[in-house]
C-alpha cells in the first residue's frame, strides 16, 4: 500500500493565529517563544562570554546584518555577490572621516550610514532597470575594482589602510550596540517586508511585469531596497571599523561577500530569521575551525552548493515546518 | 610609442576576446551564467603546469590533458550541480560562484603561488613589426584567436551539433520537440565552455605566472566584454573586445597604468546606462531589460 507524508497544522497554531491568542498564556507563549530566544538570549549573552567569545559574538551580529542586508535585496529581485561593496564603502567613509577630520566614532557611523548608502544606491543605480544577472555580475565587479583603484592610486593609506582610528572605549558598548541594531533590524525590516511596502518588494521579485502593469514605478521600490540595504551594510563596514580601530583593502575581501549569502542559503533565503540563524551557525563554526585558515572559503562555497542543489529551503524554514505543523503517514 | 600600443593594443583585444568566448558561448546556448569561469581557466593552467612538471610529460601532451580534463569538469560541473538548479538564475548564480570561489580559495590554500607557476612559452623569439618588438607567443595568441574565432563560427554555423546549440539557443522547447536533447547539449555547451577557457589559459598563461588573482581578473574581464557586447553575441564580443583591448592600452599610454583596471568597471557602467542589453544584444533586448 502506498503511502505519503501529510501534514496538518498543530492546533495550537491554529488557535493561536488572531486575537484569540489571548485566551491562555499557553498560546500567547506558543507565539512568544520563538521570538524571545533572539531577544533574551542575545541580550544576555554577553554577560556570560568572555572577551574571546564577545568578539566573535560581534562578528556573528556583523554576518548577520550582512545577512539580512543581502536578503532584503534578495527578497526584492537583486542577487548580490558584492556584499563587501556596501561594507567596504561604509567602512572607508567612517575611517577616513575619523583618520582625517577626528570625528568621533558615533557621529562617523552615522554619517558613514546614510552616506555609503547613497554612494551605494548612486553606483547601482545604472544596473537597477536590468533583470536578472545584470545585477549580480556589477556587483561581483565593484569591489573587485575598487580594491585595484585603492592599490593602484595608493588613497586612502593605499595598500597600509587606515590605522590607529579611535574606538568606542569599552568592549560592553560594542557588544551592546551590535546586538540592539541586530535586533532591531531583524524584527523591524521583518514586519516591513511583510508591511504593504514589502509586498511590493516581493513582488518585483515575483513578476515585475505585473507590478509595472499595477502602476507601481519599480525603480523608485528598487532604489529604496538598495538604500536600505546599503544603510545596513554601511553601517556594519563603520561598526568593524571603529571596533578594529583600522581600515584598509581587506574590508573589501570576498568574505563579506560570500558569507552572508552562506549564511541566509544556509539559514533560509526568503526571510529575514533564517538569515540571521545561518549566521549563527556559521560564524561561530568557522571560529572553530580557525586551525583550518584559507580553507573556510571552500568551506562556505562547499556548504552554498550543497545547500542549494540539495536544501534549497534552508534549516530554518525546516524548523519552523515542525514548530507549526506534525506529519504523519496516510494511505493512499 | 603610439604604434607600440597600437599593437599591443591588437594583442590585447584577442587575449581579451580570446577569455570572453567561452563564458559567451556558454551563456548564449543555456543561458547559464558560469560565474566558475575564472576558476576553470586557472585550474587549465595548474593541471597543464602539474603534468608538465610534476609527472614530466610532454608539453604537447600536457596540454592536450590539461584541455580535455578541464572540459570534462565543465560536463560534471552541470551534470552534478547545474542540472538540479536549471533555470532559477539565483540558484544556479550562487552555486557556480561558489564553486568558482571555492576552486581558487583551495589551490591558494595548497600553496599554489610564486613564481615557479608559470608555462614555458611555445616559440622563444620575437619578431620586430616597423620598429616594435613583439614575442613570438603574443603573435601565438593572435593566431590562436582568430583560427578559434573562425573555427567557433564554422561550428556553430555548418556542423550538426552546432546547429543544435543554436537551436537551444533561440527557443529551447521547440528545439525538444525537434528531438534534440536540450540537457545534453546544455551540458556540451558548458564543457565546451570550460575547454574554451582551457586553451584560453593555455595559450596566455605563458606571457606571466599563474595567480589565483588572475582567476578572479578573467572572470572580471569576460563579464565586461559580454556586457558591453550583449551576452549571448559572438560578434559583439570581438567588437567589444577591442573597444575595451585599445580602450585598455591608451589609457596605459596617455594616462598612467593603473587607471587600466578601471577601463572594464567604466565600460560596463556606461554601456549599462547608455545600451543596456550591450552594443549587439538587440533581440534579446525586451526579455533583459525590465
Amino acid at each position: 500500500m502506498a503511502k505519503r507524508k501529510e501534514r496538518i497544522d498543530r492546533g495550537i497554531k491554529v488557535r493561536s493565529e488572531d486575537i484569540f491568542a489571548l485566551l491562555s498564556w499557553k498560546e500567547m507563549l506558543y507565539l512568544a517563544f520563538p521570538r524571545l530566544i533572539p531577544i533574551v538570549g542575545l541580550l544576555i549573552a554577553p554577560l556570560f562570554l568572555n572577551i574571546y567569545w564577545q568578539r566573535v559574538l560581534i562578528s556573528v551580529c556583523v554576518f548577520s546584518l550582512l545577512a539580512i542586508s543581502w536578503d532584503i535585496l534578495a527578497q526584492s529581485g537583486m542577487i548580490s555577490l558584492g556584499q563587501s561593496l556596501f561594507f567596504g564603502i561604509g567602512a572607508y567613509i567612517s575611517g577616513v572621516l575619523n583618520h582625517y577630520f577626528h570625528i568621533s566614532p558615533y557621529i562617523t557611523i552615522c554619517l558613514a550610514t546614510l552616506l555609503g548608502a547613497l554612494l551605494c544606491t548612486l553606483l547601482l543605480l545604472p544596473v537597477l532597470r536590468l533583470r536578472g544577472i545584470y545585477f549580480s555580475m556589477v556587483t561581483l565587479v565593484i569591489p573587485l575594482m575598487l580594491v585595484r583603484i585603492i592599490e593602484a592610486t595608493k588613497i586612502f593609506g593605499g595598500t597600509e589602510g587606515l590605522s590607529g582610528l579611535d574606538s568606542f572605549g569599552s568592549p560592553w558598548i560594542e557588544v551592546y550596540m551590535i546586538v540592539v541594531i541586530l535586533l532591531i533590524c531583524l524584527f523591524g525590516f521583518r514586519r516591513m517586508m511583510d508591511s504593504d511596502y514589502g509586498l511590493v518588494l516581493r513582488a518585483i521579485n515575483d513578476d515585475d511585469r505585473s507590478v509595472i502593469n499595477a502602476g507601481i514605478n519599480i525603480y523608485l521600490f528598487k532604489s529604496q531596497a538598495l538604500f536600505i540595504s546599503g544603510a545596513i551594510g554601511a553601517f556594519t563596514g563603520a561598526f568593524v571599523t571603529h571596533v578594529y580601530m583600522f581600515v584598509g583593502m581587506p574590508v573589501f575581501a570576498l568574505d563579506y561577500s560570500i558569507l552572508p549569502i552562506a549564511a541566509a542559503v544556509v539559514g533560509g533565503p526568503g526571510n529575514l530569521a533564517g538569515a540571521t540563524f545561518g549566521a549563527f551557525i556559521l560564524v561561530p563554526l568557522s571560529e572553530l575551525l580557525r586551525g583550518i585558515g584559507g580553507l573556510r572559503i571552500v568551506l562556505y562555497g562547499i556548504f552554498l552548493v550543497v545547500f542549494i542543489v540539495a536544501l534549497p529551503e534552508g534549516i530554518f524554514h525546516f524548523i519552523k515546518r515542525k514548530y507549526f505543523q506534525f506529519e504523519r503517514w496516510v494511505e493512499v | 610609442m603610439l604604434l607600440t600600443s597600437i599593437i599591443y593594443g591588437f594583442v590585447n583585444s584577442i587575449i581579451l576576446s580570446l577569455i570572453a568566448l567561452g563564458f559567451n558561448l556558454t551563456f548564449g546556448i543555456s543561458g547559464v551564467a558560469n560565474f566558475a569561469y575564472g576558476a576553470l581557466y586557472i585550474l587549465a593552467g595548474f593541471l597543464c603546469w602539474i603534468f608538465f612538471n610534476t609527472i614530466g610529460l610532454p608539453y604537447v601532451l600536457a596540454i592536450l590533458f590539461s584541455v580535455f580534463l578541464t572540459a570534462i569538469s565543465g560536463l560534471l560541473l552541470y551534470h552534478l550541480v547545474l542540472l538540479r538548479i536549471r533555470g532559477m538564475v539565483l540558484a544556479e548564480v550562487i552555486a557556480t560562484f561558489a564553486i568558482g570561489i571555492s576552486v581558487l580559495e583551495l589551490f591558494k590554500y595548497f600553496g599554489f603561488i610564486g613564481f615557479e607557476y608559470s608555462l614555458p612559452v611555445f616559440i622563444d623569439k620575437s619578431i620586430d613589426i616597423g620598429n616594435v618588438t613583439i614575442d613570438m607567443q603574443r603573435v601565438l595568441i593572435v593566431i590562436s584567436g582568430l583560427i578559434l574565432a573562425i573555427l567557433l563560427w564554422i561550428f556553430t554555423h555548418h556542423t550538426r551539433l552546432g546547429l543544435r546549440f543554436r537551436g537551444i539557443a533561440q527557443n529551447e522547447r521547440t528545439a525538444l520537440s525537434l528531438g534534440i536533447n536540450s540537457d545534453l547539449v546544455a551540458s556540451l555547451s558548458v564543457s565546451l565552455g570550460a575547454a574554451l577557457a582551457a586553451i584560453a589559459a593555455i595559450v596566455i598563461l605563458p606571457l606571466g605566472t599563474i595567480t589565483v588573482e588572475s582567476g578572479y581578473d578573467v572572470l572580471i574581464n569576460a563579464l565586461a566584454v559580454c556586457i558591453v557586447g550583449g551576452l549571448g553575441s559572438t560578434g559583439g564580443v570581438i567588437f567589444a573586445s577591442f573597444l575595451i583591448g585599445y580602450a585598455e592600452s591608451f589609457t596605459a599610454y596617455y594616462l598612467e597604468s593603473h587607471w587600466v583596471m578601471v577601463v572594464p568597471l567604466v565600460a560596463i557602467l556606461s554601456i549599462l546606462v547608455i545600451k543596456p542589453s550591450g552594443l549587439f544584444g538587440v533581440h534579446k533586448e525586451l526579455e533583459e531589460r525590465i
